[in-house]
């Protein structure tokens, strides 16, 4: 299916441009083609090599991991792939003493992340968006985290949070025997360490996109607004927010799959150990290993699929509805 | 690689013709490898190329000195490629089936004979032949694939004990443990003098292995340890709750934040006489910068539990070289195998590195630093040895299931019975796949 509307739109698109060429010259009847051959092969390049491209690293991996959530595989050779049913499954939901804290660590780093930076992200944004001086140095400043790569926040982070030699410990005597905060390993203090790194960076990226959403707001309304008198916090609620809107609606779903997606940060912090496991540390830790349960980590990869098409699909649902009715 | 059989004693006569094709690279005196055939890659024969571990500063230099000589001596370039020592091991897989080194180094054991036996590494009984005399049994053995054929070229072994400054202890008149009992008691006493006991990180998550493995071996035995690996023993074994009971007691005594701490910042806190005792490999060693601090270390056998197996066993982990499943340049490689197999190569790597203890009998023990002829002795002297956890068993076992749960019983000793039960289930399933 998809390799059929993806080799055509192109085609189609290209057609009518063609149209009012037959008006200068008379065309030969016979040969109503509105493409040369050439074009004809260039279109088919254009179209059928990222055609292949997708269909080969997104549909085929795709259909290929969910296959193999069903087997046992070492990842050498196709012929010690085994049929295992629903096995993979039984054992994760039952066996697995990390796959459900996994689960509950994605949920807790989306709420935080929703819950936090998001509405400071915003706060920063309405603030530069008035214009004050060095504004442009405020916001590079606050969206520099965002450009940094995560694994590389996460070895700043991991420079502030060490045991023994971290900035936070140093400052505050917390690495002596006794008295001893342990950012990176004690279980209750490690995720929440990790996401106020996550946090940082992800406030730079909310403000941005905020920023883009309140340079789109039409100045007019602010000025009837204020004409009518309301002040600054009324003007907010009740006419800059409500235009946000389609904003939100992005920044919700980015602040989703960042949570679904969390993973180099973790991972260059402590590698996704007790207290900051992860869906997504899971499945590397199982298929990337010396010797690889491949199976078992595609089978963890299709419950973050599914996590994923639960919160997916209705977004796409609303938006094709919006489009339609547009 | 299923034209290794041309060069099998009893050749069919398509694997003749073959082996006819590749005589001219059998006049190189390298009959079995030549035999996989001339693929006909352009690849330098004046070059062998080499995937390394060896990420660290003090190994690093050490191989690359060994790699110089060789150059000198046969005009072959090794061409290193480095990674980093964990993320090395993470993809050694997806390494092995790509388009590996032809040369790489890796662990013996277990690990090695898991990829020997998924057809990811080439034989070199060849170069066995030649190099065999400098090697004891137990090296030669532990070479050994499954299937008999030899895979491996052991280079250095080094010992797990527990290390201490001679100083500190000298300073405070502690005097070595050689019981439990006497252990606990080193650690409360040292606990008053403000020491912290066991300098401990495990951040990495493989350190803990270390001291499961010494408790289990002394207070289970060798065999216990060698079945309990190879998935046979029940975890929920009373006599592995024994080793997780043991381990609870001492823990108190082992250093605060552990989990967030690697082993390197761990000996820092031994250098710096902060800590009284660390248990750990030899490469311990590398931390110390200082000589005089290094002349100051020193070590002893983790004591005894059990009197009927006192301390016979010793983990001494070896590590050397394997040759990927189609190296580009066999000659190079055999030659390189060859060299790296001479006591002669050995003595350059323990000149630089000398945290641990050449892996062939016939290497020159003169110059060993007193801390290396005591590494020796213990070695030589061991009743059995032991790898290690994740070198004794399926790396995915260990990698999966015993790194996150002996995590998870550092941070909470007291729930050891639902921990046992829940490695028991994993480890049925993960034995049974395959």
């Amino acid at each position: 299916m998809t390799t059929d509307t993806n080799m055509k739109s192109p085609e189609a698109a290209a057609v009518p441009p063609s149209g009012p060429a037959p008006v200068k010259k008379r065309v030969p009847r016979g040969h109503k083609r509105l493409l040369t051959r050439r074009d004809r092969i260039t279109l088919g390049f254009m179209a059928g090599v990222p055609t292949v491209l997708h269909v080969a690293l997104v549909w085929v991996t795709a259909l290929a991991s969910i296959a193999l959530a069903f087997t046992s595989w070492d990842g050498i050779g196709f012929g010690s792939i085994k049929w295992v049913g629903l096995d993979n499954f039984k054992q994760l939901f039952n066996d697995n003493p990390q796959f459900w804290p996994a689960v509950e660590h994605n949920v807790i780093w989306f709420v935080v992340l929703i819950l936090i930076p998001t509405p400071f992200g915003l706060f920063l944004a309405v603030q530069l968006d008035k214009k004050i001086r060095f504004s442009r140095v405020y916001q590079t400043a606050f969206f520099l985290p965002v450009v940094v790569s995560l694994a590389v926040t996460g070895f700043v982070w991991q420079l502030v949070y060490n045991p023994d030699t971290g900035l936070i410990n140093s400052l505050i005597g917390a690495n002596k025997p006794g008295h001893y905060i342990d950012w990176i390993g004690d279980p209750h203090l490690n995720l929440w360490a990790v996401l106020i790194a996550a946090s940082w960076r992800h406030t730079g990226y909310m403000m941005i996109l905020y920023l883009a959403g309140l340079k789109g707001v039409d100045p007019s309304l602010r000025e009837a607004s204020s004409l009518d008198g309301a002040n600054e916090w009324q003007t907010f609620k009740n006419v800059i927010f409500p235009t946000l809107r389609p904003t939100n609606t992005v920044v919700l779903v980015v602040t989703i799959i960042e949570a679904l997606r969390a993973f180099d940060l973790v991972f260059v912090f402590n590698k996704g150990a007790q207290g900051t496991e992860l869906l997504s540390i899971l499945i590397t830790n199982n298929i990337i290993g010396e010797s690889s349960r491949i199976g078992y980590g595609s089978a963890i990869a299709v419950v973050l699929l599914v996590i994923s098409l639960v919160v997916i699909i209705p977004y796409l649902i609303s938006t094709f509805r919006k489009e339609r009715s547009a | 690689m299923r034209d290794l059989s041309s060069s099998l004693p009893s050749p069919s006569r398509r694997g003749l013709l073959k082996g006819m094709g590749g005589a001219a690279l059998l006049g190189a005196g390298i009959p079995l490898l030549s035999a996989c055939g001339s693929s006909g890659s352009s690849s330098d024969p004046k070059t062998v190329s080499l995937g390394s571990n060896a990420s660290d500063a003090v190994p690093k230099k050490a191989f690359a000195e060994i790699y110089a000589a060789f150059q000198k001596q046969s005009g072959i370039t090794v061409d290193v490629n480095t990674k980093d020592h964990n993320t090395f091991q993470e993809q050694i897989n997806s390494y092995l089936q790509g388009t590996p080194d032809d040369v790489f180094n890796w662990f013996a054991g277990y690990r090695m004979q898991f990829f020997a036996a998924k057809n990811l590494a080439s034989p070199i009984d060849d170069v066995w032949e030649k190099i065999g005399g400098n090697f004891p049994d137990a090296m030669k053995k532990l070479s050994k694939g499954a299937d008999g054929k030899y895979y491996f070229v052991p280079l250095y072994t080094y010992p797990w004990a527990i290390f201490y400054r001679k100083s500190v202890f000298q300073q405070h008149g502690y005097e070595v443990p050689t019981t439990w009992d006497q252990l606990v008691a080193l650690c409360k006493q040292m606990k008053k003098d403000g020491l912290v006991p066991i300098a401990f990180g495990d951040k990495d998550a493989w350190p803990a292995m270390g001291t499961f493995d010494q408790i289990n071996f002394r207070l289970n035995g060798y065999d216990f340890h060698v079945e309990l690996m190879a998935g046979k023993a029940a975890w929920t074994d009373a006599k592995v709750k024994a080793v997780f009971d043991h381990w609870a007691e001492l823990l108190p005594y082992h250093q605060d934040g552990f989990m967030g701490r690697t082993w390197q910042d761990a000996a820092q806190t031994l250098v710096s006489k902060k800590a009284g005792m660390y248990l750990l490999g030899s490469f311990v060693a590398q931390q110390f910068a200082d000589k005089a601090d290094l002349d100051d270390l020193d070590f002893f056998a983790f004591p005894e539990i059990n009197s009927a197996y006192g301390q016979d066993t010793v983990e001494a982990p070896t590590d050397g070289f394997m040759v990927s499943k189609a190296p580009k340049n066999k000659a190079g490689v055999a030659k390189l195998l060859e060299y790296l197999g001479t006591p002669a190569a050995e003595q350059i790597y323990l000149k630089a590195d000398s945290s641990v203890v050449a892996a062939s009998s016939k290497a020159d023990t003169s110059s060993y630093t007193p801390l290396q002829k005591k590494a020796y002795e213990m070695i030589s002297g061991a009743k059995s040895l032991t790898q290690f956890m994740d070198r004794d068993s399926r790396p995915d076992f260990t990698s999966t299931v015993m790194q996150p749960s002996l995590q998870k019983f550092l941070q909470n000793p007291k729930g050891v019975d639902s921990l046992l039960s829940s490695i028991e289930r994993q480890k049925k399933t993960i034995f049974a796949s395959s």
